[in-house]
């Protein structure tokens, strides 16, 4: 017990002290975070439910606009302010620009979690593959719309006012609302999967035809499931708008072959369908990410898909899985020696 | 004596075959039902009609005086009547206990208690079910890597965790070891009798099914051949043949 506190102590003032000690690397760091935040939402689903949704981003891309939106409507006319692409001038207070922001992540939140809710209803009747194809549509289709929607912009996107103040205390800002919003979805999490909510998800993924012969209301959970998901994935959008300054819908809010893929990669490998698997994930992806894309110049995508195939051929069940095998007793899971091979007794 | 499932003249075909023709019969509360017939003669297709599984072509089903026919899989299960499967279905990846847990009745469940844990109570009440399906040594092991007959004892408990008014069985002793059948035999007939389920039960164990059932459907070629208490069915020569092939 004491061996554990030392180690969640540990991480929080490495989290703490992070930016800190490593100034120059602010906005990376800021980045793991994001991937932690998108890597665990979609194993809620992915993992803990067996819904394997290639549609996640379109929460992410959303949160940005509805963020982006919220904050210039405080103010100004969103259609004019769009309309003169960057020519007019448009001043944001202090007060105007972090009243946007809270709210805007506020709002980009709820409304993802309302969207979630209505993309389930129809794609949740879709199964496996199905599924994951289904909800990779509605996120092309989505991007294509914003992109041919005038009012939020178009194809040009939307530009955002800069952080007011010294930029280098913006990233730390940015830094640490990631981490906030990263923190407490963790937290949230490690409750929820404790509860008779994780066990209903996970008899979903087990068998979901058993499932609905037991009476479980299995459409409920998903939506619910899913909406909890999209709420945190459009707060994370939402601080990616203010982070990014300017965004365009196809390449930075609706990026499905980007981070709609390595959320995805980042839950296999650390291990879907565990707590810390998506954490690990997004950590090890992304410094391989940064490697990869620094000396391996040209070949970063081959080194890539040569990272996703190993992943899942050789480690199904990510490192945390590998390592729940090897040692189980760090999770408090009865060793493998202890599984009866399963003869009948009277 | 008052029936709780009432079967009015169901029919259910696939396609160009014919799995079940106006088939008619009830089953009574408190009572152990059984269906038997040859293999392909509509038995299983029957219960997926009555559990909502399926959409039905024609006729109606009523489960305690409801109209059921029309209401989906969860909805029927939440009313009380439940099913277990020929090919037993668990929960794999989870210890024999969450299996139970996982089944508490949904019905009487808000969306607020999901976000509750359970507590000593719900444990207390799991592996005494367990115990009562002789499972209780084995209850922390993984629900994959017990044997077929276990699952099965387990896919029992779960039912009876789920505290059904009515429970369909389809073929509850298929792939179980010989000597735990009569263990079986009396923990269902307890079941019926401590705490008042009503069983409707597919076995094709003859032995089985006449010592326990009170009443016996026959369904030959997706038709109702005959119906009797054990010793008229064992004595039919309509059922006989049909079991031999005759026609």
């Amino acid at each position: 017990m004491a061996k554990r506190a030392v180690f969640y102590l540990a991480l929080i003032v490495f989290m703490l002290a992070a930016p800190f000690v490593f100034p120059v690397f602010k906005t990376q760091l800021a980045t793991v975070w994001l991937m932690i935040i998108v890597a665990l939402t979609w194993d809620m689903t992915g993992g803990q439910m067996g819904y394997n949704s290639l549609g996640n981003i379109t929460f992410y891309g959303t949160g940005m606009y509805v963020a982006a939106v919220v904050t210039i409507a405080l103010v100004y006319d969103v259609g004019e302010y769009t309309g003169s692409s960057g020519g007019g001038i448009y001043e944001f207070t202090d007060g105007q620009y972090f009243a946007g922001m809270f709210l805007g992540m506020l709002v980009a939140g709820l409304f993802c979690s309302l969207i979630a809710i209505v993309i389930g209803y129809i794609t949740f009747g879709l199964r496996g593959p199905y599924f994951a194809i289904g909800t990779l549509g509605v996120a092309i289709a989505a991007g294509e719309l914003v992109s041919n929607w005038e009012w939020v912009g178009g194809g040009q996107g939307i530009a955002l006012p800069v952080y007011p103040g010294d930029l280098e205390d913006g990233k730390v800002l940015f830094y640490f609302l990631f981490a906030g919003t990263g923190v407490v979805l963790f937290l949230f999490l490690k409750w929820l999967y404790t509860t008779r909510f994780g066990a209903a998800i996970n008899a979903i993924r087990d068998d979901e035809e058993k499932a609905e012969a037991m009476g479980i209301h299995t459409l409920q959970y998903k939506l619910a499931t899913w909406a909890m998901a999209a709420f945190f994935v459009g707060i994370a959008g939402a601080i990616s708008a203010f982070q990014l300054i300017h965004f365009e819908p196809l390449e930075s809010a609706y990026q499905t072959i980007n981070l709609g893929i390595f959320m995805v990669v980042c839950a296999l490998l650390g291990g879907k369908g565990t707590l810390w698997g998506p954490v690990v994930g997004a950590i090890l992806f992304h410094v391989f990410k940064e490697v990869t894309w620094n000396y391996l110049l040209g070949w970063q995508w081959v080194a890539l898909g040569a990272l996703i195939v190993a992943t899942v051929v050789y480690f199904e069940g990510g490192v945390v899985g590998w390592l729940m095998e090897r040692k189980p007793h760090w999770f408090n899971l009865p060793a493998k020696a202890d599984e009866a091979t399963g003869e009948d007794q009277p | 004596m008052s029936a709780i499932i009432e079967v009015d003249n169901v029919s259910k075909s696939f396609g160009g075959v014919v799995a079940n023709t106006g088939i008619s019969l009830s089953v009574e509360r408190g009572t152990i039902t059984g269906l038997i017939g040859p293999n392909g003669s509509g038995k299983t297709t029957l219960f997926n009609s009555i559990v909502g599984y399926h959409p039905i072509d024609s006729g109606s089903i009523f489960f305690e005086g409801r109209e059921i026919s029309t209401l989906p899989v969860q909805k029927i299960a939440r009313l009380g009547l439940l099913r277990t499967f020929q090919q037993t279905r668990i929960y794999g990846q989870m210890t024999g206990v969450d299996n139970m847990l996982i089944s508490l009745p949904h019905r009487k469940m808000g969306f607020a208690d999901a976000f509750g844990r359970n507590g000593p109570e719900e444990y207390e009440r799991a592996e005494a079910l367990l115990e009562f399906v002789g499972l209780y040594q084995k209850r922390f092991l993984r629900a994959g890597s017990l044997s077929f007959g276990q699952q099965k004892l387990l896919e029992f408990a779960m039912a009876l965790m789920n505290e059904p008014t009515s429970l369909l069985l389809d073929e509850p002793t298929a792939g179980i070891n010989p000597t735990l059948i009569n263990g079986l035999i009396d923990r269902l007939q307890r079941a019926n009798a401590e705490f008042g389920i009503t069983l409707f039960v597919i076995e094709h164990n003859m032995r089985v099914i006449m010592n326990m059932a009170d009443h016996i459907y026959c369904l030959a070629h997706g038709q109702l051949l005959a119906q009797g208490s054990p010793a008229d069915i064992q004595s039919d020569q309509r059922v006989i043949d049909a079991y031999l092939g005759a026609h």
